[in-house]
């Protein structure tokens, strides 16, 4: 059964951003350019945080708002065609909850693949990986 | 190594410009932090420059290690200090490092002043000075934190560095905070920023940082986040944070209690870390690329003062330096209080461990008849007394007649002016931390190039002294102090969390940096470390200061460590062998 990306428990969140870096080294790289998942205050850091993490949509907006086909469902989540893409960021617009990040050193969009890096080097437990009955 | 770590931004507050300036060799041969920031004072501050000048420069470095390993996660800033008179360093997490290195520079210099109040912006290339008009003059550095997250882009990973009432006061320990609860604290970094009518810095960026050797950077980033994670090395500063200390440092005999008065409590302090995670612990933070989570955020639920059925909740960020300086130093015995002052100085914008130690200078020279009514403007403090210190504190922050604005400048100027030198508790004109653990302790504080606590750890050296009956010898710890801060001066050019210091190792580091396309031979890191510590007391000594002038207060001698009393002719032979390693040319 294929696996999705889940936040389990939002409250021990500490906002160390090492999910957002276990995303960026995918590509053997650090920073933050091309992570896909990113973690805000609720405002203020007292207040705690949400992450935003995709929720590898049934039937996804954002590849429908794909005017060229750059989007194709896979069997969690979707897959982005970087060569098809053109950049114009209706798939960003189509996703209410800001899931698909933006590489803006590219212009292309960032979308979770659901490999569970991220959930391996969260320290605190906030991220994990649940079986979809979907796909 | 990545070309854009070598990149210094110029902000020039006078002219309102900015610009880029390339420095590759110094951050080849510096790496990072506190070493390239020390050649970049010497170069852009003039010998006797008064550090609240429109020339004087702040300097903020980051290094090659920042936003790419685990605990690499703190901003160096060097600048003149008002408050010594010397090197002003002082090291702050929060988000700052991770958002000046992604924001494509390894270095921010600030020059010059603003004609009107500024903030500047900062996100990714861009630049904006943005008029703070509205900004300046407001009661508490939280509401400006909330104003800019606002109007400002860049929430999740970007950096906001604001200064409260005390830095636009220029008092001399007013410090500069990132997000709510971090800290540039020490050596009034806070009034430099106020003497240039600069309000806050807003950082962000998300650059990509391209890695030579992926495969063992892979490699060692989880082998380092393992051990962070997963061995005993961390877990003190995990579970109760650094306020695990005050209990074990009570029941030794080492906490400064009334303004070291005594050394103890009878009983465990009700702000001890373990009382306070069970009464008050709300929520738990990190800074950007720390596992651990040493940040602790106490909830402090109260009744409205006038309305029944209305309350509010206040978080306040609890560590052992605030909860001694504001806690015990004062003699405050109950935790509300305590995490009620420590939020009162937060709103101020002041350095708590100052600010703690001359409020307890002050409430006993009060005592001892050196300072009336008529100089604290009809306020009587006294051992424990909170609304009274409180008030204080906002009198010290505006610097309310001469004596709160003497009181502003730290103990040694009040004690100067009114008498009680020997209970004033500075050493190289900053105000003590809270460890009374024996010598090791002392001459730290009297020989640290930054007189901070974590510069050379002293207080640990007399903790495994007891634990191995070792005999205090001047010239041997003198040694190994020196040997501590030299490597210390590595580990903050790269710029690493001392919390870390167990894991990076000089063998760890090499890997590290060799990962980055960088080869240092551990010698070559160990002699950079010396000298990057020469070069700061070479700065300290063009700016007047003599290790033999230092002022040792009598009352650190009158009152025993758990090594006894303290010699102040064992902490001066102490301090001529550190002389003699310091004063080496530098390489």
């Amino acid at each position: 059964m294929p696996k999705r990306l889940v936040v389990v428990d939002i409250e021990r969140c500490v906002d160390c951003l090492l999910c957002a870096f276990a995303c960026a080294r995918r590509f053997g790289e650090g920073g933050l350019a091309r992570s896909a998942i990113a973690v805000r205050s609720l405002g203020g850091v007292e207040r705690g945080f949400t992450v935003v993490v995709c929720r590898a949509c049934e039937d996804p907006p954002c590849l429908h708002a794909c005017p060229v086909g750059a989007i194709e469902k896979a069997p969690v989540g979707v897959r982005v065609s970087l060569e098809r893409c053109i950049g114009c960021g209706k798939c960003r617009q189509a996703c209410i909850i800001g899931a698909v990040q933006w590489d803006e050193e590219n212009n292309k969009p960032v979308i979770c693949v659901h490999c569970g890096l991220c959930a391996r080097f969260c320290p605190h437990g906030v991220l994990g990986l649940e079986e979809v009955d979907h796909g | 190594m990545d070309s854009t770590l070598a990149r210094v931004l110029v902000v020039d507050l006078s002219q309102h410009r900015a610009w880029v300036e390339e420095w590759p060799e110094l951050f080849q041969t510096r790496l990072g932090g506190t070493g390239v920031g020390i050649e970049l004072l010497e170069k852009l501050c003039p010998p006797g420059l008064d550090p609240l000048a429109p020339e004087a420069p702040v300097v903020f470095v980051v290094g090659p290690l920042t936003a790419l390993f685990p605990l690499a996660s703190k901003t160096v800033a060097m600048f003149k200090s008002p408050q010594t008179g010397n090197l002003g360093e002082s090291h702050c997490g929060g988000r700052s490092a991770v958002a000046l290195r992604l924001a494509g520079f390894g270095a921010l210099v600030l020059v010059g002043r603003s004609q009107v109040p500024v903030y500047v912006a900062i996100h990714g290339e861009k630049v904006h000075f943005r008029d703070a008009r509205t900004l300046w003059g407001m009661s508490s550095s939280v509401t400006v934190g909330r104003i800019l997250r606002e109007v400002e882009p860049g929430s999740g990973y970007r950096t906001i560095l604001r200064i409260g009432p005390a830095g636009e006061n220029r008092c001399a320990y007013a410090g500069v905070i990132a997000e709510t609860y971090r800290h540039f604290g020490r050596l009034g970094l806070g009034a430099v920023f106020g003497s240039k009518n600069l309000k806050a810095l807003v950082i962000s960026g998300k650059r990509a940082i391209p890695i030579p050797a992926k495969a063992a950077y892979q490699a060692l980033y989880r082998t380092l986040h393992e051990q962070a994670v997963k061995s005993g090395a961390m877990k003190k500063y995990h579970d109760l944070g650094t306020a695990q200390n005050v209990a074990p440092l009570n029941e030794m005999g080492a906490l400064p209690v009334r303004n070291l008065r005594v050394q103890r409590y009878p009983e465990e302090p009700a702000f001890s870390g373990e009382r306070l995670a069970q009464g008050f612990l709300g929520r738990r933070l990190a800074c950007t690329g720390c596992p651990v989570a040493c940040i602790h955020l106490a909830a402090l639920r109260e009744p409205h003062p006038l309305e029944p059925y209305f309350y509010k909740t206040t978080f306040v960020s609890y560590d052992h330096e605030p909860l001694y300086a504001l806690g015990s130093m004062v003699g405050m015995t109950n935790a509300p209080g305590v995490l009620r002052l420590i939020d009162a100085v937060e709103h101020m914008g002041l350095d708590a461990i100052s600010c703690g130690v001359a409020l307890a200078w002050a409430t006993e020279a009060f005592e001892r008849g050196l300072v009336r009514e008529k100089d604290t403007g009809g306020l009587r403090p006294r051992w424990g007394e909170e609304e009274t210190y409180a008030a204080m504190v906002k009198k010290i922050a505006h610097r309310d007649g001469e004596f709160y604005d003497l009181l502003a400048q730290g103990v040694d100027k009040a004690a100067a002016r009114y008498g009680g030198e020997e209970f004033a508790l500075a050493f190289g004109s900053l105000e003590m931390p809270g460890y009374h653990t024996g010598p090791g302790a002392y001459l730290t504080y009297l020989s640290g190039s930054r007189h901070s606590h974590l510069d050379s750890a002293g207080y640990a050296l007399d903790q495994e002294a007891l634990n191995r009956g070792m005999a205090p010898d001047p010239e041997a710890w003198a040694q190994r102090l020196f040997q501590e801060e030299a490597w210390r001066q590595v580990l903050s050019s790269l710029v690493i969390c001392f919390f870390a210091r167990g894991l990076y190792t000089p063998p760890t580091v090499q890997q590290a940096l060799a990962t980055l396309g960088s080869e240092w031979t551990t010698a070559a890191l160990t002699q950079l470390g010396e000298d990057i510590l020469r070069r700061k007391y070479a700065f300290k000594v063009r700016e007047g200061f003599r290790m033999a002038g230092l002022r040792i207060p009598t009352r650190i001698a009158e009152l025993p460590t758990p090594h006894g009393a303290v010699d102040p002719d064992w902490l001066r032979r102490g301090l001529r062998v550190m002389e003699q390693l310091l004063a080496h040319a530098p390489g």
